[in-house]
Formats: structure tokens, sequence, C-alpha cells
């Protein structure tokens, strides 16, 4: 019985050896066991990531109703139209790396190195538009630290974004809190822009390797893995926007 | 062998792009929808419409973008478990800080 088995096993796999493409690891049986493999791997990596991103929101929905009042008026700060114009770039960015993985998996190669090329320029627009908004801050030294001022909620009539929301003045105690939002703002949207840094160095190394072909030939998991990992930093971002930007504009 | 290698290519759902256009839209009107919804003063509905439209965006995108309606048992109980776990510490937190002061105000 043990020589019949090991004979079939033996045929088996002198079968299997000259028939699975080059890039199926021998440990795997199938090319469907190691792409369900790496996309399992891909999730439970992401998982940790929204347990790291879940602790800061968690963070914020605390100590804005500690600081109910002082939250508001730091909120008043951001401007709508600016993250609203972030949001629909982001979005845009995922739908063009969706597109990416279904050129990859249809084995389009033009349409692939168009899609990457398209999602890092959107990208790349939503950090210069990240970096106008950071500037602002840092222009009415509304960044934590040292030279943190809070005339803006001490006297709002002094400051446009303020008066433009109606805010009323904060007393002092109150008005330091601000130091909180603005702690987690950059908390917050810092770690996501982080992730787009690192997402976008990644789109230029498959830009350069798909246009050598090296996606589009049956092997997709890089580019399948790589676009969850953009579709996650796009959702913390569909959280982001309304949780800082949106929800205290009456408040 | 050809009978795995076609087994191969019918288990891996490729999603077509219409489908990708029907979500960005539905992406772009959600959107629209949360911003237009802040500049309407609902009082205390405001953080909630927003927060369950943020909802609903998120889980378009993990099913469509991130193909979790075509994927395998076990990707989509993992994404189930992790999203579980990750609101029951969230609940559970914020059910400390709302719970600790019972009655003392």
């Amino acid at each position: 019985m043990s020589d019949s088995t090991a004979i079939a096993h033996g045929e088996h796999e002198a079968e299997a050896h000259e028939a699975h493409p080059a890039f199926l690891r021998h440990h795997f049986e199938n090319v469907e066991q190691q792409a369900d493999a790496a996309g399992f791997a891909m999730w439970l990596f992401l998982l940790t990531e929204v347990m790291f991103f879940g602790g800061l929101f968690t963070a914020y929905l605390i100590y804005r109703n500690w600081y109910y009042p002082a939250f508001v008026s730091a909120s008043h700060q951001l401007s709508i139209p600016l993250g609203a114009f972030n949001t629909l770039l982001l979005i845009t960015s995922s739908f063009t790396m969706a597109m990416g993985v279904w050129c990859a998996e249809t084995r389009k190669k033009s349409g692939l190195v168009l899609c990457l090329v398209l999602t890092f320029i959107l990208g790349l627009g939503f950090l210069g538009i990240k970096t106008i908004e950071y500037s602002e801050k840092i222009e009415k030294h509304h960044v934590p630290g040292f030279h943190y001022n809070l005339s803006s909620f001490l006297d709002p009539d002094s400051d446009a974004a303020a008066r433009a929301a109606g805010d009323k003045p904060l007393p002092l105690d109150m008005a330091r809190h601000t130091e909180v939002y603005f702690s987690l703002y950059f908390a917050m949207t810092g770690m996501h822009a982080l992730h787009m840094i690192i997402g976008i160095a990644i789109l230029a190394y498959m830009i350069y390797r798909a246009q050598a072909g090296a996606y589009t030939a049956g092997h997709v998991t890089f580019v399948e893995n790589f676009g969850l990992y953009w579709h996650f930093v796009d959702i913390i971002w569909i959280f982001l926007f309304p949780l800082l930007y949106l929800i205290s504009r009456h408040s | 062998m050809t009978d795995q290698k076609e087994m191969e290519a019918a288990s891996h759902h490729v999603v077509s792009p219409m489908i990708y256009v029907v979500i960005l839209i539905a992406l772009l009107v959600g959107t629209a929808l949360t911003v237009g919804a802040s500049y309407i003063n609902l009082g205390i509905f405001n953080p909630i419409i927003a927060l369950a439209i943020a909802c609903t965006k998120a889980i378009l995108v993990v099913l469509f973008f991130m193909h979790v309606k075509y994927s395998s048992k076990l990707t989509k109980l993992t994404v189930f478990c992790g999203i579980f776990t990750f609101l029951t510490l969230i609940g559970m937190t914020l059910a400390d800080y709302i719970s600790r002061a019972w009655g003392q105000w």
C-alpha cells in the first residue's frame, strides 16, 4: 500500500513540476492557494493598521466629548472645500487603482501603466493640497508647541475663519484645549499622509516594473495586494474627513 | 491537469469595470451628500448622518474595490473578525468613559 501511494505521489509531483508556472512557490499546492495565502496575509496586516488608526479615532472621540467647545472652534479652522476636493482626489485614485488591478488581471500592459500613473498623480495631488493646508496652520501658529497661538479662539473676531463660523470667545482654559484638537489633527492626518507617501513610493516602483511587463503575465499578487493597501488608506480618509472637518460645523 | 487549471481560472473572480464605475459614482454622490448635509443644521443628527454615510462608503470600498464580496470564506471571516474586534474594543472603551462617573453628575 505504501509503495503504491509513493509511486502515485511521485508521478503527481513530476507532473505538477513540469506544468506549474514559474511564479508558483513550491510550498503551495497551486496558484489559487498561493494567491489566497498572500491575500489572507495582506488582510491580517491591514487589520493591525485598523487597530492602529482605531486607537487614534477613539482618542479623538473621547477628547471631543471632554473638550467639546475647544474641538468645535478648532475644527472651524479647517477648510471644507479643500477637504472635499482631497476626498474627490483620493476616491478617484482608488477607482484608478481598482482599474489597474483589472488591467493586470486581464493582461493589459499599457492600461495597467496608465492606471498606475494616474493613481500616482492623484496621490501626489492629495499630498499637495495637504501641504497647502499644513502651511496655513503653520502660518497661523496652530501647530501644537511653544509657538502655539490662542488668539483665534480667545478673540474670534481677529480671525477670518472663526468670524465666518460665528465662534464665541472661549475662556482661556478651554481655548488651551484647542491644542489637543490640533495634536490629534496632525497625528491622524500626518500618519495618513505617511501612508500615502509610502504608497506613492511603491507606486513609482510598480510603474517601473509594469513597463517591463512584470504584472501582466499572470502573476498579479503584488498589484492586487498593493490595491488593498491603497483602498485601505482611502477608507481611513473617508472617516477622517467627516470627523475632522464636517461634524462640528454647526455646533 | 486541465481540469484543475480551469477550476483555478473560474475561482479567481475578475470584477468587471462597470461595477467599479458604479461604485465610483456612488462614492462621489456619498461625498457630495455628506458635505451638503454638513451645511444644514441638524443638531445631534449632523455627526450621525456623517458617520452613517462614511460607513456606507467604507463598506462599498471593502466589498467591491477590495473584492471581499468575491473572496474566499477565509478572507470574509478575517475581515469580519477584525472589524468586530475593533468595534468591541472601541465600544468597551467608550462605555467605560460614559459610565465612569455614573450617578455623580
